[in-house]
């Protein structure tokens, strides 16, 4: 077993990005996140792994940074929070064009605009969706723990590599803000320059005489060529699709009624589940890890066995939409949410859930 | 018969005495005839193969004419996003400290949308090398304004000539990064005689020189033409060059061995 600490997410976001190897962190300033920044800079990776930090002088420079360090094909990471994660929206539809391994952190707050600094999840589409221009999707984790904090951050670097894309993790000011106990993994050490040439023969880090040189790129000028580029991506989101869907189901086997919500919002349905059990009413909960690839199949297994189904979220009505075209049109799907940085109670959502669902 | 060997004949290496660099790609370009960015091309590519540092060198594209520049040079590169190419470039230093950087950008990309990422890799010192081609004209996209376009120069959103006080000034960024305690080596040069190419050519290897010895961040600027953008024959925008930009765009160096040059203008 690893190291157990008592962090916070955002904290337990840093270390796991040393542990994992990571060769450089560029970011900047925003709450309810800079304690990423901070912890990195306090605990010196350049010293412990070789590890860069650099401060940029936006979101913009910090996420051209990362096309740049991914390019070279560097294991790179940033984090923000939703107003800089929306600047970062160009250079991630970048990433995805050019197919870079990358991992963008979001510890989402309340907006639109500036907003409030208090957590919400009302950046699902942005991030689920594709969020800048283009046809591009990125692989979405949602935390709902400190300790998937850590773990996300491992398993997002080694499906940025195998994909060669953008992986975001979509967590929230809470989850980034709360402290938990956490079992950190052992340190990984960083590649060398000759295992990352091997693991990366696209990349562009100098051309040896022996080879053609290597161009990273979102460009194609000819139509039939960026036809081409879309079709791989395509096929690459489709895999993803297959092979990378992580859901978590809780008392699902005998429920009568469906929850279904991500990160805080299905910690905080956990609690609702047992105080609705505690009533008699047998409430199921299912939690998608991966936002995309979107757990479809299986929420719409569960989903059709029961009565009704009621999506909680920190937002006004963002995932339901995914919900409703898994699970189809013969079970009643309502949503509950709460916004502008208000997280729902525990009895909120047993309330909501009996007004519009039980007895709607 | 006899054509073909008179040119194995001049193609006898004892008989070369002047041959594009093999870093080159063998394609052809896709600048306008006349363009100064083919010349700009060559001179960066001679200094790499020159200096033997082709497997240690990468480079970032801007958007603008040269987005395609990575097509033309055979070395590792990235394009970048519009302006940012001095975000890349500090990432790939920071992360290959022991390897060559530079940056190839318009006046649009650097001195305009970008200008933020400019100044900053420059006041961090970040150790890469910035060219910077200043035709004073967004040439991409069909000519229209940009920072560097002069007081009254027509271009396609200042039909009328640039207008200065509604348009605002030509903006002088290298002046202006010479400034930064960051900066070591400023030089703004031309490619459009031999002469001022032998220049452009020397600042280029003494950038990357510089490079090598960490001495912090090298600037220069090319001022070229744009005669599809100006609307003249390439001789015509040459002259023109000299008589309008040159007077703004002083040539010379403003920065060495990281103290300003006294300007007498």
């Amino acid at each position: 077993m690893g190291e157990l600490k008592l962090m916070k997410g955002n904290e337990a976001v840093a270390e796991a990005a040393i542990r994992a190897g990571c060769d450089g962190y560029f970011g900047y300033p925003i709450t309810p996140q800079s304690e990423v920044m901070e912890y990195l800079m306090a605990e010196k990776p350049f010293e412990r792994t070789g590890m860069v930090v650099l401060q940029a002088e936006s979101e913009v420079a910090a996420i051209n940074m990362l096309y740049g360090g991914a390019g070279t094909g560097k294991m790179v990471m940033t984090s923000s929070s939703s107003p800089g994660v929306s600047l970062m929206q160009e250079g991630i539809s970048y990433l995805a064009g050019a197919e870079l391994p990358a991992v963008i952190v979001n510890i989402v707050r309340g907006g639109p605009g500036l907003g409030t600094i208090q957590p919400s999840q009302a950046d699902y589409f942005q991030a689920v969706k594709g969020g800048g221009h283009g046809d591009y999707k990125m692989l979405v984790l949602a935390p709902a723990s400190v300790q998937e904090m850590c773990d996300h951050v491992k398993l997002a670097f080694d499906k940025a590599f195998e994909y060669r894309t953008p992986v975001m993790i979509l967590s929230d000011g809470a989850i980034g803000q709360m402290m938990e106990k956490v079992v950190l993994f052992d340190q990984i050490p960083r590649r060398t320059d000759e295992e990352l040439i091997k693991q990366c023969p696209w990349a562009s880090n100098g051309r040896p005489k022996t080879r053609n040189h290597n161009i990273i790129t979102s460009l194609d000028l000819d139509p039939a060529g960026q036809e081409r580029v879309n079709l791989k991506l395509q096929a690459k989101y489709q895999m993803m699709e297959k092979n990378e869907v992580l859901y978590e189901e809780i008392q699902c086997e005998d429920a009568d009624y469906l929850l279904v919500a991500f990160g805080l919002s299905a910690r905080i349905c956990q609690k609702a589940l047992d105080l609705a059990r505690a009533k008699g009413i047998k409430v199921g909960l299912f939690r998608p890890i991966t936002l995309f690839p979107f757990p479809a199949i299986e929420v719409s297994n569960v989903g059709n066995r029961v009565k009704g189904i009621l999506v909680v979220e920190m937002n006004a009505g963002q995932m339901i939409e995914d919900v409703k075209l898994s699970v189809g049109c013969k079970v009643k799907i309502e949503h509950y949410g709460r916004f502008g940085g208000i997280i729902p109670s525990p009895d909120e959502v047993v309330k909501a859930l009996t007004q519009k669902i039980i007895g709607g | 018969m006899e054509e073909q060997f008179a040119k194995t004949e001049i193609h006898k290496p004892e008989n070369i005495v002047y041959k594009k660099s093999d870093l080159m790609v063998d394609r052809p370009l896709s600048y306008c005839p006349g363009c100064g960015h083919g010349t700009a091309h060559r001179m960066l590519m001679e200094v790499i193969e020159e200096m033997d540092i082709s497997d240690k060198t990468i480079g970032v594209s801007p958007v603008g004419c040269s987005v395609l520049a990575y097509d033309f040079l055979n070395i590792d590169m990235l394009g970048a996003a519009h302006g940012r190419a001095p975000a890349l470039a500090t990432a790939i230093k920071r992360m290959w400290p022991n390897h060559f950087v530079f940056t190839y950008q318009g006046d649009g990309d650097l001195a305009a949308i970008g200008t933020a990422e400019t100044i900053h890799a420059c006041n961090r010192g970040e150790n890469i090398t910035i060219i910077f081609i200043n035709n004073g004209i967004y040439g991409m996209t069909g000519g229209q304004m940009a920072p560097t376009t002069l007081p009254g120069m027509r271009s396609s959103t200042s039909p009328y000539g640039r207008d200065v006080p509604t348009m605002g000034h030509p903006l002088k960024i290298t002046e202006l990064i010479a400034q930064l305690p960051g900066v070591y080596y400023v030089t703004r040069q031309a490619v459009h005689t031999p002469n001022n190419v032998r220049k452009t050519k020397k600042a280029i290897r003494k950038a990357f020189e510089l490079q090598k010895e960490n001495k912090g961040l090298c600037f220069i600027e090319i001022v070229s033409n744009c005669n599809s953008g100006w609307k003249m024959t390439p001789v015509q925008s040459n002259k023109w060059m000299e008589e309008n930009m040159f007077p703004f765009y002083v040539l010379g160096d403003i920065k060495v061995d990281g103290k300003l040059i006294e300007m007498t203008k």
